[in-house]
């Protein structure tokens, strides 16, 4: 491999040829402040915050240059800390503050945000630029994110995310100069807009411009009404994420302080496990496959549990909304089961029964609102979709010491789940948790229930098993850019599989829209997704039971409601529809 | 959200023949955005989300993607253009002549703003900058007639002169 040599902070270094000056600093332990820059996401140069000193062959170079994008040469000195790079940086950020609206008391990203950050850093008091404000009128029409232009920076990181990850680029720069701003097209909301709802852009930005549609109050009222029982219960992946709103170290399984943080939310909240309903999508879904492939059905089915994979669909391939499976994701099961069963069997009314799902989720949010999800009763399954950073933040109003919590169990009669359902959280665990009950039901013997080719960490997987003489080539992918791959795949005929798993973030739910947003540094420098999939991993394995099919909640469940796979009663309550959206505005 | 006004749509066959014949032949080098948003904007007359939308779709890119080119160049219009164009100059000389009386007067008349068409497509307003008859400052030109050392006043009797002239010819 070539390599340049050159120094920084008159530290000698080495770096192979085309890194970038940041990077290069990077190896020689040294932090560049940065804001545009996300790592192979957005390179571009636009913030101007990582400018640097540099010297060539010992002679000044003209001007400062932009870190995240200058390649580090033979020769060059670089210098990160001078006057003129100091004074630069804080003349930057004073201009980027001057077009922020510094409401800084109740947002949203007060004490997390880069820009307050860098602002403490370089010391920016004074007010020396004015701009006029607010200049934007707030978008906060769509159900699931919320966009505050008077807080954007046109880092440019939300659109990068949305064209280069996700390929779905309903976002964009829009005119120029001081009209400069970010939207979509037609300045039209992002609720008309063939936007999936996924939420990559709120993770990725680094102020408060982006934030999901908040629903704790709903919530709060719900708890203090007398005539609501309200009950809660979270996602596979929130017990591996929600320490991290609490300072607890990434990857850190916070189950049972979970459980007895929700509990005491309120007097009678109730808190139900949601991996039940991951396994009682596994039990469908399995079934539902077993159909197709005897049946002649469509294939591949594609997983249906993901809600921005499924709007995704609908609106740039909704040619194949038939190959979807017609399971309800668990979150919505979970409500359906509670509105219904749950409620005859306790003798509750379902109107006075307050569904909250806490979900990584911002396209869930979404999903709660689909008219497909709303019952013949009338009732819809779920109440209110809150994200991991809304629980986080009922907590901390609640005044509990999440962290000195003890460990508690959830709620009877849906606390027993499997780690087929835990996994579901992680990319690739819907498929292993699948694969665990269909080699069952073919193979009462097959004792495999580690299925680590579907786990990644390739952006693309395809494996083909053989389970009792019969093969099943199965597809695996997470972010969208990877699903319009496998979607052209399949188009091209170039993949015949008989399942496609998709999620539409990057890594699967532990990334999603809705989780703890990592800092800077951890985006950049740290695989926090892996961490973040091995704490769900690792509970899978510790687990008691491990395939959906053990579960003795799923056994109770089908005995005395559902009577069995792909019933009358499971369709009824458990399977949903799509339609066909297209990419149009509307 | 703000919905900004948009006049319905409307093309003839040859129009709608001409863009995807415009969209073929162009796409195929780089940067045929830009290209296509000219000579469809010659077309057309101005860039409707209709016209953008299928722009897009010809080169599989977002319409977003196509908006921000569309709205970052000030030649590409969004609005149609009237069958009289007022271009009220805001260059220097005629700005400190009182130019941006004239045009908040314009815009008062017609009950448009700069970068609009009435919805009888009568008229529409632009700014521009100079036109070189700074002597004759404030200036506006109505298609290509120049009307010079305006008051607001002038404006109201010039506009009409235009209404009573359509309003006959009908």
């Amino acid at each position: 491999m070539e390599t340049v040599h050159l120094k920084i902070n008159n530290i000698p270094v080495e770096v192979p040829k085309g890194y970038t000056i940041l990077q290069a600093a990077k190896q020689a332990n040294i932090e560049i402040p940065t804001l545009c820059y996300l790592k192979d996401i957005n390179c571009i140069g636009a913030c101007r915050v990582c400018m640097v000193e540099a010297k060539m062959n010992g002679r000044p170079m003209r001007g400062l240059l932009a870190a995240c994008v200058y390649p580090a040469e033979e020769g060059l000195e670089v210098f990160t800390n001078t006057p003129a790079v100091i004074k630069s940086r804080k003349t930057t950020l004073e201009l980027l503050l001057a077009n922020h609206n510094k409401k800084c008391l109740s947002c949203e990203k007060s004490t997390t945000c880069e820009l307050q950050r860098l602002a403490r850093e370089y010391g920016c008091d004074e007010e020396h630029f004015k701009s006029e404000e607010p200049r934007y009128e707030i978008d906060d029409v769509s159900p699931y994110i919320v966009r505050d232009n008077n807080k954007c920076i046109q880092c440019m990181r939300c659109v990068a995310v949305c064209k280069n990850v996700q390929t779905v680029s309903t976002i964009g720069a829009i005119q120029r100069g001081f009209n400069a701003h970010v939207g979509s097209a037609f300045d039209k909301s992002l609720a008309d807009a063939p936007c999936v709802g996924c939420g990559q852009c709120v993770v990725n930005c680094p102020v408060g411009a982006l934030k999901e549609k908040s629903q704790e109050d709903k919530v709060w009222d719900a708890i203090a009404d007398p005539e609501k029982k309200v009950i809660f219960y979270t996602a596979p992946s929130i017990k591996a994420t929600l320490g991290e709103a609490f300072n607890m170290p990434i990857g850190t399984n916070v189950e049972g302080k979970m459980a007895a943080a929700i509990r005491r939310l309120g007097e009678d909240v109730t808190i139900f496990n949601m991996d039940f309903t991951a396994d009682l999508t596994i039990i469908e879904e399995a079934n539902e496959l077993v159909q197709r492939i005897t049946t002649g059905g469509t294939l591949p089915m594609f997983t249906s549990c993901c809600p921005g994979w499924v709007k995704f669909l609908e609106h740039y391939y909704p040619e194949f909304t038939p190959n979807l499976s017609t399971c309800k994701s668990p979150q919505a099961m979970f409500g359906a089961v509670l509105k219904s069963y749950y409620a005859k069997k306790n003798n509750l009314d379902p109107e006075n029964i307050f569904v909250v799902s806490v979900i990584p989720c911002t396209a869930k949010k979404f999903e709660v609102t689909r008219p497909q999800l709303r019952s013949e009763e009338a009732y819809d399954d779920v109440d209110v979709a809150l994200t991991t950073r809304e629980l986080a933040r009922m907590i901390k109003r609640a005044g509990l010491d999440f962290t000195t919590l003890p460990e508690e169990d959830y709620d009877a009669p849906f606390n027993k789940a499997t780690g087929g359902g835990a996994i579901f959280g992680a990319t690739g665990g819907v498929l292993e948790a699948a694969l665990r009950t269909a080699a069952h039901t073919l193979d009462g013997d097959f004792k495999k229930v580690d299925f680590e080719e579907v786990r990644g960490p390739e952006p693309i997987r395809t494996v083909t098993y053989e389970v009792a003489g019969v093969k099943i080539t199965v597809a695996v992918a997470s972010g969208l850019g990877n699903a319009r791959k496998i979607l052209e795949m399949i188009k091209a005929g170039e993949l015949d599989c008989q399942m496609v798993e998709i999620m539409a973030c990057p890594g699967g739910c532990i990334n999603g829209g809705g989780q703890p947003i990592p800092t800077d540094y951890v985006l950049n420098n740290v695989d926090y997704k892996a961490i973040r999939s091995k704490a769900l991993y690792d509970y899978d394995k510790n687990s008691e039971l491990r395939s959906s099919h053990e579960s003795p909640v799923i056994k109770m469940i089908y005995d005395e409601f559902l009577e069995e796979a792909g019933s009358h009663v499971s369709h009824k309550y458990l399977h949903t529809s799509y339609i066909e959206r297209g990419h149009e505005y509307k | 959200m703000a919905e900004k006004t948009v006049q319905p749509f409307r093309e003839t066959d040859e129009q709608k023949q001409a863009l995807s014949q415009i969209i073929e032949r162009n796409k195929v080098q780089p940067g045929a955005l830009l290209p296509i948003l000219h000579e469809a904007q010659e077309v057309y007359g101005y860039l409707p989300i209709e016209v953008q939308q299928r722009v897009a779709d010809g080169l599989g890119i977002s319409l977003s993607e196509v908006y921000g080119v569309a709205t970052f160049y000030s030649r590409f219009s969004l609005t149609p253009k009237g069958k009289h164009r007022i271009s009220v100059c805001l260059g220097t000389a005629c700005y400190v002549k009182g130019a941006d009386k004239i045009l908040a007067e314009v815009e008062k008349k017609l009950g448009i703003k700069s970068g609009e068409c009435t919805d009888d497509g009568l008229f529409s307003i632009d700014s521009c900058r100079c036109v070189g008859a700074c002597g004759l400052a404030p200036v506006m030109m109505i298609d290509e007639e120049v009307y010079g050392k305006l008051t607001p006043a002038m404006v109201d009797k010039i506009l009409d002169k235009y209404i009573k002239e359509e309003g006959e010819s009908k």
